[in-house]
């Protein structure tokens, strides 16, 4: 009892959310009008989770049989999560309202789903890996198709569900091969015993299957078909929760399995991985271009900044590591963000989401226009916002392990990116239109929307502060 | 190494090759003699009305989901009980907790009304 005990406690984070999501749950089946209640319910819980989680930094070791890592990386993973989940969750309110869509079940999916990613960041065996992004799948496959009367976001969820249990196909197939190989799931056995298991093909086999399933997850190009067509037609806040919590959820695991000094040796998972980085750049950045939908426009770019990521994957080395980590922490700020004023601005039926929309939006919502520009030029990696460090660390990683070319078509895509991302600024100062933005957007979405870009400012004027704490990690 | 799975092959080919040669040659040798009752559907004895292939409501598929749900808890409950005196208060306080949140998802179709036929 007293182990149990000891083990409940090292979880902590984890626990935490999912007895807030239970309690979620009660009140949805309890109260009536219960929208409300489980609002308050989540925010407040999801404040009290990220401190549970902040709490555990320093806790080291692994419980329940080497199952599950306690804290350090998963707790700062667990914060990561927490934050965007409760951005979303502020955000959401006011965007539900306005598409008529206002059920206490959306929150409690969100939760779900952050309980899910906590675990894919927690994991010490490929198992709890597969619970943890199967728990966060199936809420997401449901909130893409939250607004049901929406063909678009049946079709988002549709796709989105086939696709993706196509992908985790591929990835349990690969965890089946790398059992047979190393006759554990264990992930860190698998890793000392690299040297021996090399040999047999069973292992890269089930390797490569297993980087299948996690570089679809984080749309890496020639696995990023789902990515345009899901963000566009779900929900924009789930859209941009998908974008940050998601793909942060699916690079924790990423890096648990591949980031290791270990593979270095071998160079076939690192240039497999540099190849998927280079093209999900030049993929993403050039495709973006040509968009005339906002929140299409933002999908390309997910795909493009996966691929900055994974060269920091790719480069395989401590620096590399700390700049993926470093780049998820700004990228959830920044993208949530731009999310955050899509869902703002949003009109029922799918209005105000072209570049033309936003034209003249800086004479008359001049607040909004200055929050998206900080989130634009951040995610354009201009400084002084964080999103120049998070390609600056990234970059510096890959250059030291011999990747020069990949940095080469990273910053000369980067630079196609400044296009698109300025020419939404653009649109908002320098066009004019008669378009009305007349419908107020509640203060606390606003409110929000400011922690993030401040968050986004903070981060880029001091990085030191996010990275000596990711470096306390190793 | 492959030379292990020689048996395994040989098992395949002879489930296979058993199964297809039954069905086929009890299709190939047995007398036929279709009647119009012979080939219409069978409904345990009932006159067929209307086709099979009909719009089905949504309420089975909740039966049937909650039905899998409850039969996937009895199946853990099994194992628990046959090794309830090994696994002592670790084992029960597992189980109450695993039913507990079992209960609370429940609850919350029970008063949504997921098992209400009309």
């Amino acid at each position: 009892m007293d182990f149990l005990g000891s083990e409940l406690l090292a979880i902590a984070p984890v626990l935490s959310v999912t007895i807030l999501s239970l309690l979620v749950l009660v009140v949805e089946s309890l109260v009536t009008d219960s929208e409300k209640i489980s609002y308050w319910v989540s925010v407040f819980g999801l404040l009290i989770c990220g401190a549970i989680s902040i709490s555990t930094l320093d806790l080291t070791g692994n419980v329940f049989n080497h199952m599950v890592n306690v804290g350090g990386y998963g707790s700062l993973f667990a914060t990561l999560f927490t934050t965007a989940a409760l951005l979303t969750v502020v955000l959401s309110r006011d965007y539900l309202r306005k598409e008529h869509v206002s059920f206490g079940e959306f929150y409690l999916l969100i939760l779900f789903s952050t309980v899910g990613m906590m675990l894919m960041a927690a994991a010490a065996d490929l198992i709890i890996i597969f619970l943890g992004l199967e728990l966060m799948s199936i809420c997401l496959y449901v909130l893409a198709g939250f607004m049901r009367k929406r063909s678009i976001s049946n079709e988002a969820a549709l796709k989105y569900f086939l696709l993706g249990a196509f992908a985790t196909g591929f990835l349990l197939f690969g965890i089946a091969l790398l059992y047979g190989a190393a006759g554990t799931t264990n992930i860190s056995y698998i890793v000392e015993n690299y040297g021996k298991l090399a040999a047999s093909p069973l292992f890269w086999v089930g390797l490569g299957l297993l980087m299948v399933g996690f570089a679809f997850k984080v749309g890496g190009v020639p696995f990023h078909m789902w990515i345009p067509d899901v963000y566009q037609g779900s929900p924009t806040t789930v859209s941009g929760f998908m974008a940050t919590g998601a793909k942060a959820a699916a690079f924790s695991a990423f890096i648990l399995v591949f980031a290791h000094q270990e593979f270095e040796s071998g160079e076939k998972v690192h240039t497999a991985l540099a190849f998927i980085a280079a093209a999900s750049m030049i993929v993403g950045n050039i495709v973006a271009i040509s968009q005339s939908n906002v929140k299409r426009m933002l999908a390309y770019s997910s795909i493009a900044h996966a691929g900055y990521m994974l060269a920091g994957l790719a480069a395989g080395n401590q620096l590399g590591r700390t700049g993926i980590l470093f780049y998820l922490v700004t990228y959830t700020f920044m993208n949530i963000g731009a999310f955050g004023v899509l869902s703002v601005l949003e009109r029922e039926e799918e209005k105000n989401l072209t570049f033309d929309d936003y034209a003249g939006l800086g004479t008359k919502r001049p607040f909004l226009a200055a929050l998206m520009s900080i989130f634009m030029l951040s995610l354009a990696g201009i400084p002084p916002f964080a999103g120049f460090f998070g390609k600056y660390y990234v970059f510096v990683a890959a250059i030291n392990a011999h990747l020069t070319w990949l940095v080469i078509v990273g910053v000369l895509t980067s630079v196609i990116s400044v296009y698109y991302y300025l020419r939404l600024v653009m649109m908002m100062y320098f066009q004019e239109s008669e378009l009305q933005f007349t419908q107020p957007s509640s203060v606390s979405s606003l409110a929000v929307l400011t922690i993030a870009a401040l968050a986004v400012v903070e981060i880029g004027v001091f990085p030191s502060s996010i990275l000596s704490l990711i470096n306390n990690l190793y | 190494m492959l030379e292990t799975y020689i048996p395994i092959g040989i098992m395949i080919f002879f489930g296979v090759t058993f199964g297809v040669v039954m069905s086929k040659a009890s299709e190939w040798f047995g007398p036929k003699n279709p009647t119009e009752t012979k080939l219409s559907t069978y409904e345990s004895g009932m006159e067929p009305v209307r086709s099979a292939h009909e719009r089905v409501s949504v309420k089975y598929y909740m039966v049937a989901m909650l039905f899998i749900i409850f039969d996937i808890e009895v199946v853990f409950l099994y194992p628990w009980a046959v090794n309830f005196r090994q696994l002592g208060t670790f084992g029960l306080v597992e189980m109450v907790i695993f039913i507990a949140i079992l209960m609370l998802g429940y609850l919350y179709l029970w008063k949504k009304g997921a098992l209400r036929w009309d």
